[in-house]
């Protein structure tokens, strides 16, 4: 019999946490409600590179540390193409670059190195984001890049009925987190409904079980890598029109590695879930906690964003070592 | 024909337990420390001597350091250079706070502090482990950033957020110049070596090892998983915080917030990658690498001639050291030191091979 005490206290004590500010009266409900909209659409955008993660890990075992390097180059493609051709264009295109991407990878990467340690495949994977990093740089540039989508940014005032000052929303983050849910459901509908879906489940569970019935593992990596791509790409054109397309969207996309520890690292359900969690948990801790901490300690500046999406993730996984949705870990001699 | 065992008898049990048992590998180490100690202070420039040997030495003790962690307790940390800016820091507020300690005095109290800051982060390794405990050990990483930078106590409440230190004087022994510099860090490295040599042969290693090939079956035959991982934690990162103050004293003299951060520590994890994990030489040999080539990267357009901007520069070295990381990781998954066994056995062999 599980315990679950431990997970409830904790689940708790975040709630508490998320409550204490409108309990303490520190803040009024409509600034509250601003702070728990940002936080969830960021929370969006590492759902979305930690799905790309997820993806990978659970198909081919490997832990890609180049998702936010993929991100960023799939960005910086999308916004210097679109300076020359039609934006839809533009993205179609670099969905090409991003397959191609994914194909090279399989062949100069992972096919050598099949049957290594997962130490080797993680080096492996810093390495391809040390050459995406720079590659990306010299063939696209270094500068501060903007995808325009056409999606107007100024915010509209909701619910100022309700609350005093009504709360403000951007439209852009809307349609962010409708392409984010559009782009799980049809995930789920791919891995689900199709016979490429399955195969890639199969590969999932068991690479020589599924080898071993025909499916082929060298095909189904390049997908799942694809997929990982078109993933990235769709993560780096919101943040690129979000925030500007450069280079610190592959540091941001650092964020990812707490949203899928914490959501368990072979599980899709667990990124978005995750995400949404870090999202919203680091901003009311930059927001709310962030000040406390300057007044009682007397620190230089707040920032303690940087670093709370780890120490979330890490007693998340103090209480459940494989994450909310993980697969349980069961150790046999 | 010269290199091999044959005659050499191990007729007492010290004979059978000393660390370099064949007579070759005496002769040729004796002759390496001679050159290291005499040869090269009296030839290398002061322009070697800094920039490239002395980051080669403090850095091969960090890489011990994570060798120990990684390559024979099996614990992956992505983190190290947390403890190492934890080392940096100790050292420089007992420097600041209690001046009339000797530095090897606070040498030895920043690696304890550090080893102290280890056990704590260590702590999640008895739950997690594999890849999760690497996203863990970001959190120590990201978190020591924010302290240094953000907790004013702890940078004597200097206005920038940086800290400089003062010069190193022991027994009268004033270490200033390059050659000095580099004949201490050479002694401090070699004791760490033999330390770590002995650690590692010794039942503590032996349980290290065990905890890293299967810790299931470990604990089994009765080892200890909380001591083991604890100690291993603990004494890798009092070799990367002995490693940091040094690097903060004497490489840089004052150092800026972030001066540790994570491409440091992804450095440290290629140093034991490509030297080879579970091998002290490999740890010499993977922190060379990673000092000289972007030196030797930065040379390359020069020598061609291709005028190239600083920028293209390196997004270029970028690209490279990616390409060579996983060419290594194709090549020879088990490192330098694995290439450098082979070369012996070929050695032993030779010239007939049959």
């Amino acid at each position: 019999m599980r315990k679950h005490w431990p997970v409830i206290t904790l689940c708790a004590a975040l709630l508490a946490g998320l409550a204490a500010p409108l309990a303490t009266g520190a803040t009024g409900p409509g600034f509250y409600v601003e702070v728990l909209l940002g936080g969830l659409m960021a929370g969006v955008l590492y759902s979305l590179v930690a799905l790309g993660f997820a993806l990978i890990f659970k198909a081919s075992g490997v832990f890609n540390f180049a998702q936010g390097a993929m991100v960023l180059f799939a960005a910086l493609a999308v916004a210097r193409l679109a300076e020359r051709m039609p934006l839809w264009l533009a993205i179609l295109l670099a969905m090409g670059i991003m397959v191609v991407l994914a194909w090279l990878i399989e062949r100069l990467v992972l096919r050598p190195l099949v049957n290594q340690e997962s130490v080797a495949l993680l080096m492996a994977t810093l390495g391809v984001t040390y050459f995406l990093d720079g590659f990306g740089q010299t063939v696209w540039g270094s500068d501060i890049y903007e995808i325009e989508l056409g999606i107007p940014k100024e915010p509209v005032m909701v619910l100022d009925k309700l609350f005093q000052g009504g709360i403000l929303v951007n439209k852009e983050d809307f349609v962010a987190a409708i392409v984010a849910a559009t782009l799980v459901l049809a995930l789920a509908l791919f891995f689900q409904k199709t016979p490429t879906g399955r195969a890639l489940r199969a590969v999932a569970d068991d690479h020589q079980a599924a080898q071993s019935i025909g499916i082929p593992l060298n095909r189904i990596w390049v997908i799942v890598w694809s997929v990982a791509g078109v993933v990235a790409l769709v993560a780096g054109v919101i943040w690129g029109s979000k925030l500007g397309v450069q280079f610190s969207i592959s540091q941001v996309a650092l964020k990812a590695l707490p949203v899928v520890i914490l959501g368990g690292f072979t599980s899709v359900t667990g990124s978005i879930v995750g995400g949404l969690i870090i999202g919203v948990g680091e901003k009311m801790a930059e927001v709310f906690l962030g000040p406390v901490l300057v007044k009682a300690f007397d620190l230089a500046g707040g920032g303690i964003e940087n670093w709370f999406a780890y120490v979330l993730a890490l007693l998340f996984l103090l209480v459940r070592p494989e994450g909310l949705f993980g697969e349980k870990i069961i150790d046999r001699v | 024909m010269f290199y091999r065992e044959n005659g050499q008898f191990k007729s007492t049990y010290a004979s059978d337990l000393q660390m370099l048992p064949i007579l070759q590998d005496r002769v040729l180490m004796a002759g390496l420390l001679a050159f290291a100690f005499v040869a090269v202070p009296l030839l290398a420039s002061n322009y070697l001597i800094l920039s490239i040997l002395i980051p080669f030495l403090i850095l091969a003790v960090a890489a011990i350091g994570l060798n120990l962690l990684v390559g024979y307790c099996g614990q992956i940390s992505i983190g190290h250079a947390a403890f190492m800016s934890v080392g940096a820091y100790a050292a420089y507020n007992l420097a600041l706070r209690v001046p009339q300690l000797n530095f090897l005095v606070v040498l030895v109290l920043a690696g304890l502090v550090a080893a102290t800051t280890g056990i704590l982060f260590g702590v999640p390794s008895l739950r997690i482990k594999g890849l999760y405990l690497a996203v863990a050990t970001l959190a120590a990483q990201f978190f020591m950033d924010w302290l240094f930078a953000r907790v004013k106590w702890f940078t004597n409440y200097s206005s920038s957020g940086s800290v400089s230190t003062a010069p190193i004087e022991m027994l009268g022994w004033k270490i200033d110049t390059p050659v000095e510099k580099y004949l201490f860090l050479l002694g401090v490295l070699i004791v760490f070596t033999l330390v770590a040599k002995n650690l590692v042969r010794s039942h503590i290693g032996r349980e290290w090892m065990a905890m890293r090939d299967m810790d299931v079956a470990a604990e089994v035959i009765g080892i200890r998983p909380v001591y083991a991982k604890l100690t291993a934690f603990a004494i890798s990162a009092f070799y990367c915080g002995v490693a940091g103050a040094l690097w903060g004293f004497i490489h840089l003299g004052s150092w800026e917030p972030l001066a540790f951060n994570l491409s440091l520590s992804l450095n440290l994890l290629f140093m034991i990658i490509i030297g080879g994990m579970g091998s002290l030489l490999g740890s010499y040999f993977g922190a060379a690498f990673i000092v000289a080539l972007p030196i030797i990267l930065d040379q390359i357009p020069l020598l061609l001639g291709v005028p190239l901007s600083t920028a293209a520069a390196s997004h270029l070295a970028f690209m490279i050291f990616g390409v060579l990381i996983v060419f290594f990781l194709v090549v020879e998954p088990h490192g330098l030191a694995r290439l450098w066994a082979i070369g012996k056995e070929k050695l032993r062999l030779w010239p007939f091979p049959h």
